[in-house]
Formats: C-alpha cells, sequence, structure tokens
C-alpha cells in the first residue's frame, strides 16, 4: 500500500512538471505557431539566477522562489523581443531555427560564464524533506509540486477566461489578424504569452533545482524535450491537450517503472514512445488536438 | 472623414489595387462594388493595416495614418468587420463581444452596449455562453458587426457582410446597416451584393481589376445598365 501510494505520487509529480513546461511550450506555439526549444534554456536562466543569487549571499528560498520565476518570465520575453519577434513572420521553419540557435547561444553562455560542470544549489533543498502520514512517507516535494501545478493551472484558466489579455491570447490562438482589429496590440499579446510562458518554466525550475540541487548547462534541454512529447500526446496547441499530455507521460513512465523487472529496465524509455506512437496512430491529431483536413483553407 | 489617395496594394508580382482613390464624408454610407477579385478586400486590409500598401496615402479625419499601426488605427476610431464574419469560434458569444470592447476603459458603457446588442438580437442573448462557432452564419454576421460595434468606432468598414447567407437573412442585415447610418454612423461597404448595398448608399465606387470604374450617385449607375451588367452582374 505504501509502495503503490508512493509510485502514484511520483508520477502524479513528474506529469505536474511534465504539465507545467508542456503549457508553457503550448501557450507560445497556440499563437505563434513557434516550437520554442529555447525554452529549456529559460529554466536555466531561472536556475542560474539562483544560483548566483545564492553565491552573492541570498539566504531566504522565498526570494529564492520569486528571483526563479520572475527571472524566467523575463528571459521568455527578452528572448522574444530579442530572436523571435524579428522572424515573426517568417516561415515556421525559420523560427524553429531560431529557437534551436538561441538555445545553443545560450548553453554556451552558461559554460563559458559559469562552468561546464555542474553547480551545486542548496538554497532550496529545504523544500525536499519527508513528511510522515501515520505509516505513509512522502516527500513534501512531490506534495508541493501536484499543489503548486494544480494552483498555477487553475490560476492560467482564470486568467485566460477572465481578463481581456487572456480573452484575446486564446482568440489570438485561431485568428491573430482579427484579434488587432479588437484594437489589441499584437506585441503586448505575444509578450504576455511569452511571459506566461517564462513563468511556468521558472515554476518548473524552482522544483528541478530542490531536487537536483545542482545547476547544469543542460538542465532544461532534455525536460522541453519530454514536454515536446507531452504537448504531441495531447494535441499539440491545445492547452488542455498539453497539460493532459503531460500527466499521462508521467504515469507512463512511473507505471513502466513499477511494471518492468529490472533486468528489462533498459525499455523503458522504448516501450514509452511505443506506448505514444500507437496512440498517435490512433488519434494522429493528439488526444485534444483538432484534425486538420488537408487542403483546407482558412477563408 | 476617411480620404484615400492612389492606393496602390501588391502582392509579390500581383498587382491587387491600382492608383486607387476615395472618399467618405462624415455620416455617409459609401459602397464599394464589384466582382470577386476586383481587389475590394485588399483595399479594406490596406484600410485597416493589415496589408502594407505598396503606396499611396490614407488620411482618417485629416491625419494621415498610412503609416499607423493597425491597433493605433482601430483606437483612433475607424473599424472592420472582415469578409468571412471571423468571429473568434473558440470564444463565447459574450467574451466576442468583450474583445471588441478591449479599447475602452469604461466598464459600465461596455456593459450598457452589450445589453443593448443583446436586446437588439434576441438570439445572440440566448446563446450568450455558448462558443460563438455554434451560430449560423447570419447569427454570426450580426454577432460581427455588434463586436465591431463595441469600440464605438466613428467609421465602420463592413466587407461582404451578405456573403454566404440566405438573400432573407441578407435583406435584415442591411436594414440593421440602414439603421445604423439613420443613426450617425460613417459608413464603407464593400460588397458583390449590389442590389442590397445600394439601398441606403449615398455614393458608389465600382471597381474591377484593382482601378476605379464608376465614381457617382447609385441612381446613376443603375440606370447605366452596360456598367451595372459588365462589372457587377445581374
Amino acid at each position: 500500500m505504501d509502495y503503490a501510494l508512493q509510485q502514484l505520487l511520483n508520477a502524479l509529480a513528474f506529469g505536474a512538471e511534465y504539465s507545467l513546461v508542456a503549457l508553457g511550450l503550448a501557450v507560445v506555439f497556440s499563437i505563434m505557431g513557434l516550437v520554442n526549444f529555447a525554452h529549456g534554456e529559460i529554466i536555466g536562466v531561472s536556475a542560474y539566477s539562483v544560483f548566483l543569487a545564492a553565491a552573492l549571499g541570498l539566504t531566504s528560498p522565498f526570494v529564492a522562489v520569486l528571483l526563479a520565476v520572475g527571472m524566467a518570465a523575463l528571459a521568455a520575453v527578452v528572448f522574444e523581443r530579442v530572436a523571435f519577434r524579428p522572424v515573426r513572420y517568417a516561415p515556421t521553419t525559420t523560427g524553429l531555427l531560431t529557437a534551436f540557435g538561441v538555445s545553443i547561444v545560450v548553453q554556451n553562455l552558461f559554460m563559458l560564464l559559469i562552468s561546464p560542470k555542474p553547480q551545486s544549489v542548496s538554497i532550496l533543498n529545504g523544500l525536499n524533506q519527508m513528511w510522515f502520514f501515520g505509516p505513509f512517507a512522502v516527500s513534501s516535494l512531490q506534495v508541493m509540486e501536484l499543489i503548486v501545478s494544480g494552483l498555477t493551472i487553475l490560476a492560467l484558466v482564470l486568467f485566460l477566461n477572465r481578463s481581456t489579455l487572456g480573452l484575446a491570447i486564446r482568440a489570438a490562438a485561431r485568428d491573430f489578424a482579427t484579434v488587432r482589429l479588437m484594437g489589441i496590440k499584437a506585441n503586448r499579446v505575444i509578450a504576455t504569452a511569452f511571459a506566461i510562458s517564462g513563468a511556468l518554466a521558472g515554476i518548473a525550475a524552482v522544483f528541478i533545482l530542490a531536487r537536483r540541487g545542482s545547476v547544469s548547462p543542460d538542465l532544461g534541454f532534455g525536460l522541453v524535450l519530454k514536454a515536446f512529447v507531452a504537448c504531441v500526446i495531447g494535441g499539440f496547441g491545445s492547452l488542455p491537450g498539453a497539460a493532459v499530455g503531460g500527466m499521462l507521460l508521467g504515469f507512463i513512465e512511473v507505471g513502466l517503472l513499477v511494471a518492468l523487472p529490472q533486468e528489462y529496465a533498459g525499455f523503458r524509455d522504448a516501450l514509452t514512445y511505443a506506448i505514444i506512437v500507437a496512440l498517435l496512430v490512433y488519434r494522429p491529431e493528439g488526444l485534444l488536438g483538432q484534425r486538420i483536413e488537408l487542403g483546407d483553407k482558412e477563408i | 472623414m476617411l480620404k484615400v489617395e492612389k492606393l496602390v496594394v501588391r502582392y509579390g508580382a500581383v498587382t491587387a489595387v491600382r492608383e486607387l482613390s476615395l472618399e467618405v464624408g462624415q455620416g455617409e454610407l459609401v459602397a464599394l462594388l464589384g466582382p470577386n477579385g476586383a481587389g475590394k478586400s485588399s483595399t479594406i486590409n490596406a484600410l485597416t493595416g493589415l496589408v502594407t500598401p505598396a503606396s499611396g496615402r490614407i488620411v482618417l479625419d485629416g491625419k494621415d495614418i498610412s503609416h499607423v499601426r493597425t491597433e493605433d488605427r482601430i483606437r483612433a476610431g475607424l473599424t472592420a468587420t472582415p469578409e468571412g464574419r471571423h468571429i473568434f469560434s473558440n470564444l463565447s458569444v459574450g467574451e466576442n463581444l468583450r474583445l471588441g470592447a478591449a479599447t475602452r476603459r469604461d466598464p459600465a458603457g461596455v456593459r450598457q452596449d452589450i445589453e443593448r446588442f443583446l436586446s437588439l438580437f434576441p438570439v445572440l442573448s440566448e446563446r450568450f455562453g455558448q462558443a460563438a462557432g455554434t451560430l449560423s452564419g447570419g447569427e454570426q454576421q450580426m454577432l460581427a458587426i455588434a463586436r465591431s460595434l463595441m469600440s464605438r468606432p466613428k467609421l465602420l468598414l463592413l466587407d461582404e457582410p451578405s456573403l454566404g447567407l440566405a438573400p432573407k437573412i441578407v435583406a435584415r442585415i442591411f436594414d440593421f446597416i440602414g439603421e445604423l447610418k439613420a443613426q450617425g454612423l460613417t459608413l464603407l461597404v464593400v460588397e458583390q451584393n449590389a442590389k442590397q448595398a445600394l439601398r441606403f448608399a449615398d455614393r458608389v465606387y465600382v471597381v474591377s481589376s484593382g482601378t476605379l470604374r464608376y465614381d457617382g450617385p447609385p441612381a446613376r449607375l443603375a440606370d447605366e445598365h452596360g456598367l451595372f451588367n459588365l462589372y457587377i452582374g445581374g
């Protein structure tokens, strides 16, 4: 029982983390058609900010969390302003290559200016403790991860449904030109989407730092690949799809970890992707994506 | 109120609009007629700034807005209901109307205007919380026009309000356009359906192949049958 509960919590926590990062990718993709592979470097900027602040004498974990989220949002907005805005109307592949370019440049900056080796960050370690509920021992970090992700998604849903800017982001996902006809500034809508995307990455960065206790230049890259997969599962560009896809990916991974005997553990990733491929054969547009008819044209 | 001088719109090697000049005076309803592909929608898109003209001047209330961004043109009092309606189908009817008022800072006035349109179009009231994509074509057109009016424009550009709608519904939409004119709104209506567009028009421009072919009162256009048939048909 204890073991089952622990694994369920594991799956939920992994899923929540994938969901946060996948939502960040999806919110930008939905309005710009840009797959932002530099999203992982936003997580990197966030983590290195905490590392530098701690090195300069910051001791408050609370301030560290605010710094991580704030710097991530700022980094996302700066990436958009400097790198993505000039290629906004270029073909999709240009945006994709630009994102890879930003990713490589920023990773190399981390290596040159700080170090290619992992750097220890202990300021957030306090978040990761064991809590005991009667006979059950659970990781405080996983519980927080679940609660914070849930609240964040709730806040995002409220923002997208209640505020004018949120409505504009949802509308822009379908028809950007008409959003501009409402007198809403395109730059503002896009900058807000990037800021949201960055803040979500920053929240993920806090949990990664608290779990690993260290930061390295390639910190976010692997996670963004996972988030990309989560988006594909859910249906690219669909926000509910990204959240559901992230959760599902967490459950598949942990499920296989539990189900596979030790000697087959090496097949875990292969099986994960086999399941996803099977899912996409059944639903090529993803779980919650919209089927795009080939040859169809928006009027 | 609106003055367009020698507007040229090009898409690559194709010239869609050739040195088009037109004027819309305060309180007027001006119809811009022409067959499919005549450059009417390109003209509208150049007026809203969604397309950048190759050359020419656009003057609104004496101010040259040729290089002003779309968003700021809307804030200056010009707005457009695009061809094909372009309602936000994934948003509810109410959310569509709210976005139409995005430039306004008077929440009480916005609520009042929403109430006004809901009583004007009861079907929008019934479907207030539903996705706008579930409305019929005619209802979507009503919503699209109401959404444009939510910004309280001085000048409304209507691009093919009759497109894809049944004749009875087209007549109702033009009744409403006539009411808007009676209330003092200035309108530029682009149409292929000449009969409806001429009901309330003060003046008419006819374009074909991007060039102006006629400029004058609707009565004379109807008289000159050759011209009418040649460019508009029927």
